[in-house]
């Protein structure tokens, strides 16, 4: 096909800038960030500058995929390009579907993905990587906010099955008895409920679907996919699109990465998991919820698996774990030395820490050194 | 390229009538190259376009083949589920019931500010006016459709409630369903909005060519203004009226970034236009494109067939219309 064809020339002319460019650019070493200030736009972050190994990263860098991740991806790709020059990385946010397509077709050096891939994905990566296949390297966790706008409301607590039933839009009114049950003492509007969900393929949905057919299995009775299974609600695209509807409609809710709510201001719900007290959707109470999870995959792939049904005091349980997709072998030559600079970043003290102030959780400690010593043995 | 060596031209189609009264060739080189150049570039274009229209069949009956669900009455669009299932009804009733409240909304203004920019206006203030709606076809889709997600979609609720109130016995106008104006009825609104100025300047043109002596007689027969629009400018422009509207149809079916902006997507058919939900073509493939695998994107192929089908159609009945009406009409803008 006349893609591929218009890719092997766009990868033929990168591999030649990219030995241009290290011709020009000698050693791009962590020296180079020492003095600091001599990058426009380094905006007093050296701290997290001074960890960055810029390695033998050159040229410029691709990856698409989750939104959730966005801005997470933000902030790294930030610090990094302030404190490797002449490295160009380029995250596009579309949704996790579309991350793990451009993989498969090898437009990207990575994707970003909110569900490890599916079996025949896998199958699929192995094309694009030639010698290996894909794998899911975690690498931040979140919790997914229920975010709500209802005016005269600012503290909601909500369970999984009256969560079910409104994005099933079997609950229609705000004040809806099974809402005012879990909200004692709460003036509840007598307004209808908009429930808003993604339009397209998206690891959140599957992540929401997976935690309501866990903890509330009578009253959500679809398989948790990346497509949305009800039919009720209303849809928007991306999770800015639903931040944005949220925002600007009295009456809606919708589900997003905690970071959309903290940076848009928008409400969120707290979770009645059926522990002592309802569980704010915090990075803390996000990291109770990952702290219990495990790795499912086999060999250098580390696909998680989460317990949503947790009913630990605090653990917020509506968590998503993020992961980056690579090649485990057959990584593209001209992207992989860039791939793993920046991945390794991300996964550093460094790159997790500064994510619990956007809203994120960091991965566990112990699989987070799985992921490291995965990503210096790409290749 | 085809080859512009003036010897052995590969066989041409037979020739329309007409050619056939013209002498051929005078037999100089310069003609022969001429001749042979400008029947390749017809040969050429002929040739891409049917194989593109081959290669897209190809790709659609190979995703129809495949397809569990029946491709024109399944409410579903899931190429990649297991087993794979798909279909047109939803996006081909979003598709008409949008387009059919653009054009009830956008023909008979559009008409109107024809109208008064050839017969009413004063002439200083006739050509700025039509050169503002003019400009209306300028702006880009992708900013109607923000515009629309962020003023019509909010600025629509008011007179949702009031229709809902007023006209809920109409049944269309009955909205079941709470939620924002992200409906098929706002979408129309939005597709009336970016159609206008085709239509009207399409209509404008057809109107300046009445006859005077049309207009002059009516007159003289002491008519009045709207009586002299009515009698000679109307009737002759009836076929420019309709093939304008074709042009806007035409637009309108196809229209995809700013549907897919403003329409909250899902697969139900409902004629409770004021309802958010339902689909079109355009806005699904452009919806579902970037996350499609090989087989998703032969079955958005597969829908887009349809799209192109029945754009087909419809330009066909403007053709028909206009052929039936043999004085001079508007269409070969």
């Amino acid at each position: 096909m006349k893609l591929q064809r218009k890719n092997r020339l766009r990868a033929t002319a990168l591999g030649a800038l990219a030995v241009s460019g290290a011709l020009v650019l000698t050693a791009c070493g962590s020296d180079d960030n020492t003095g600091g200030g001599d990058t426009p736009g380094n905006s007093g972050k050296t701290t997290a500058a001074s960890s960055i190994d810029c390695g033998k990263a050159k040229g410029q860098l691709r990856a698409s995929g989750s939104s959730a991740q966005k801005n997470a991806m933000d902030l790294w790709v930030k610090n990094y390009m302030a404190a490797c020059s002449g490295v160009e990385i380029n995250y596009n946010s579309s949704s996790s579907g579309e991350g793990i397509v451009a993989f498969n077709q090898g437009t990207v050096g990575f994707a970003g993905s909110d569900s490890a891939l599916k079996p025949e994905e896998v199958a699929e990566s192995k094309k694009s990587c030639k010698t290996g296949q894909g794998i899911n390297l975690p690498m931040v966790g979140g919790p997914v906010a229920i975010g709500y706008h209802l005016e005269g409301v600012d503290k909601l607590t909500l369970d999984a099955p009256t969560l079910a039933k409104i994005f099933d839009t079997k609950i229609k009114k705000w004040n809806d008895p099974a809402i005012a049950k879990l909200n004692e003492g709460v003036d509840l509007p007598d307004k209808a409920i908009q429930a808003f969900h993604r339009s397209e393929d998206s690891g959140t949905t599957q992540n929401l679907g997976k935690y309501l057919g866990a903890a509330a299995p009578k009253e959500w009775k679809y398989e948790a996919e990346k497509k949305w299974p009800a039919p009720g609600g209303q849809a928007a695209s991306n999770s800015s699109g639903i931040a944005a509807q949220v925002k600007q409609v009295d009456g809606a809710i919708g589900y997003f990465e905690l970071s959309y709510a903290k940076s848009q201001g928008i409400s969120t719900v707290a979770i009645d998991n059926g522990g002592s007290a309802p569980a704010e959707a915090t990075s803390e109470n996000a990291s109770k919820a990952i702290a219990a999870a495990k790795v499912v995959g086999t060999g250098k792939d580390l696909a998680l698996e989460l317990d949503y049904a947790t009913k630990a005091d605090g653990a917020y349980p509506l968590v998503l774990v993020t992961y980056e997709v690579v090649c485990d072998t057959g990584n593209k030559p001209e992207t992989l030395d860039t791939v793993k600079s920046f991945l390794s970043y991300a996964a550093s003290d460094d790159g997790q820490k500064i994510l619990t102030e956007a809203g994120y959780a960091p991965i566990p400690a112990e699989i987070n050194a799985k992921v490291r010593e995965t990503i210096n043995g790409l290749s | 390229m085809a080859s512009t060596t003036p010897i052995d031209t590969p066989p041409a189609p037979p020739a329309p009538p007409e050619q056939a009264e013209r002498p051929r060739s005078t037999g100089r080189a310069g003609d022969k190259i001429f001749l042979a150049l400008s029947r390749g570039s017809g040969i050429l274009l002929l040739a891409i376009m049917a194989s593109i229209a081959v290669f897209l069949t190809y790709r659609a009956v190979i995703a129809i083949s495949k397809n569990e669900g029946n491709f024109l009455t399944t409410f579903d669009w899931n190429p990649a589920g297991n087993p794979p299932v798909f279909g047109i009804a939803v996006l081909l009733f979003g598709t008409v019931v949008s387009s059919i409240i653009a054009m009830v909304i956008a023909v008979p203004v559009a008409v109107g500010i024809a109208l008064f920019i050839s017969h009413y206006a004063p002439r200083k203030l006739a050509a700025p006016i039509a050169y503002v709606v003019d400009l209306l076809a300028a702006v880009p889709s992708i900013v109607y459709g923000i515009w629309g997600a962020l003023v019509l979609v909010p600025y629509l609720e008011g007179l949702n409630l009031w229709l809902d109130q007023f006209f809920g016995w109409t049944y269309i106008f009955d909205k079941t369903e709470v939620g924002v104006a992200r409906s098929l009825f706002t979408v129309g609104v939005l597709l009336a909005i970016m159609i206008l100025p085709i239509v009207t300047s399409v209509s404008r043109e057809v109107f300046l060519q009445v006859p005077k002596m049309n207009e002059e007689a009516a007159l003289a027969l002491g008519a009045t203004r709207w009586e002299v629009i009515r009698l000679s400018v109307l009737p002759f422009g009836r076929s420019g009226i309709i093939s304008a509207s074709m042009l806007g149809l035409g637009r309108a079916l196809g229209e995809t970034m700013a549907v897919a902006t403003v329409l909250s997507p899902s697969f139900i058919i409902s004629l409770h236009v004021l309802n958010p939900g339902g689909g079109t073509f355009a806005q699904n493939i452009a919806a579902k494109f970037g996350e499609a695998d090989e087989f998703g994107r032969d079955a958005l192929i597969a829908s887009g067939l349809v799209l192109f089908v029945l754009t087909l159609l419809v330009n066909g009945a403007a053709r028909l219309i206009i052929a039936r009406r043999k004085e001079y009409s508007g269409a070969n803008a």
